[in-house]
């Protein structure tokens, strides 16, 4: 019983106390590329999430054999492996996400949540346990892409998963699904949760 | 492709970070203060230009029937660069060195770096052409965070709403640049 709650609360530290890119602001490289729509936003965090179950999976069964001078190394030797097994995956089965994904695909290996995880994790935990992280932080980070996709999307094209919902009555401002708009969204995005919390701790005291 | 529109693509139309979206970790980490940030631009771009030269013979080597052993051998590449990088600043300029902390091994997982290197091989580039676009995307990268870094220090000793204080002003501070930066598009030699 004690061992199932102790792994939900991995899985929730993951999702929401330590959101990847919300509270722990890591990865941001994709989160504001791949962002402009929900589609691709979603895409990129499963395969992400991907990556993270499988390399954390791995790194922690070759935890005790790895040395310690080269584990940073070893580390992205495995990660860039998972990464081409995906990359080929994709380009497989979903010719048009791997377009228009692009290169944000091979540059998942240099997402730093995963080297993150590795190192702060894997590297100490038991295999289960490793997974469970890999799943909860990988979910963390998709739930926060489909997040910013999902308003990018809707305010910055009038659409959702490429359905139209008011791209004809009025025309969207596409500076938001633009460069600008990712810097300026997440930025809103951090405020609104940093609002949250400091009312959240306001009203404990 | 011609050398002027290499530097220019480089620099200002597809500048990594404003409009490429690649190095964005070390752009908010390591942007607080002008001298950390040009210090980083620096190493960035020796390592930019170096991994360059040495992804486009390690392309070469790989050829059309190893093309999917790539992203694991030029981050390798990167990861070997960086190391020495690592200890040349170490050796040479302490004060650089524990500026920079943690933000210079992470080099390696800098998407400007690998980005650059993928970059080259997609776009076909030649020996020159490669080096040069390396050389000038890292330069287009330290521009931008040293300008970026000049604009945090101001905003450090002006009022900021308390739920805007910290990260949230630093990305609308980088969107509005990048606005800046959408005047360059459609820009071409």
């Amino acid at each position: 019983m004690k061992e199932k709650s102790n792994n939900l609360k991995i899985f929730l530290n993951g999702l929401i106390t330590e959101n990847p890119t919300f509270v722990q602001l890591l990865g941001m490289c994709p989160t504001l590329a791949v962002t402009t729509s929900l589609k691709n936003g979603i895409g990129m965090g499963l395969s992400a999430t991907a990556v993270l179950i499988a390399s954390n999976a791995l790194i922690s069964l070759l935890r005790k054999i790895i040395p310690d001078k080269v584990r940073i190394a070893a580390y992205i030797v495995i990660i860039a492996a998972f990464v081409t097994i995906i990359e080929m995956l994709l380009n497989a089965y979903l010719p048009s996400l791997a377009a228009s994904l692009g290169i944000f695909i091979p540059l998942i290996v240099v997402n730093c949540i995963i080297l993150a995880r590795a190192e702060s994790f894997a590297s100490k935990n038991t295999v289960g346990k490793s997974i469970i992280d890999g799943l909860g932080m990988g979910l963390g980070f998709t739930v926060a892409l489909s997040i910013i996709s999902g308003i990018r999307e809707f305010f910055g094209a009038g659409t959702l998963f490429d359905i139209k919902i008011y791209a004809d009555i009025i025309t969207p401002p596409s500076i938001i699904i633009m460069a600008p708009g990712g810097f300026i969204v997440l930025g809103i995005i951090v405020a609104a949760i940093n609002y949250i919390t400091s009312k959240r701790k306001a009203g404990d005291n | 492709m011609s050398m002027v529109s290499i530097i220019i693509t480089a620099l200002f139309t597809q500048n990594f970070l404003m409009v490429k979206f690649m190095g964005i970790c070390p752009f908010l980490g390591v942007s607080k203060k002008i001298d950390t940030a040009a210090g980083m631009g620096m190493a960035v771009t020796f390592v930019m230009a170096v991994a360059s030269a040495i992804t486009y013979f390690a392309n070469l080597l790989l050829g059309e029937s190893m093309q999917y052993l790539q992203t694991i051998v030029f981050i390798l590449i990167i990861a070997g660069l960086v190391q020495f990088v690592e200890m040349f600043v170490k050796k040479m300029l302490p004060s650089l060195y524990s500026a920079l902390g943690i933000y210079l091994p992470l080099i390696t997982t800098n998407c400007a770096v690998l980005g650059v290197a993928l970059l080259n091989v997609q776009n076909g580039f030649n020996f020159i052409q490669s080096v040069m676009y390396g050389t000038f995307a890292a330069l287009g990268f330290t521009m931008v965070i040293v300008i970026f870094a000049g604009i945090r220090e101001n905003i450090e000793e002006k009022y900021v709403p308390q739920s805007f204080q910290g990260m949230p002003i630093a990305l609308i501070t980088a969107g509005l640049m990048s606005i800046a930066f959408m005047g360059f598009s459609g820009f071409s030699i």
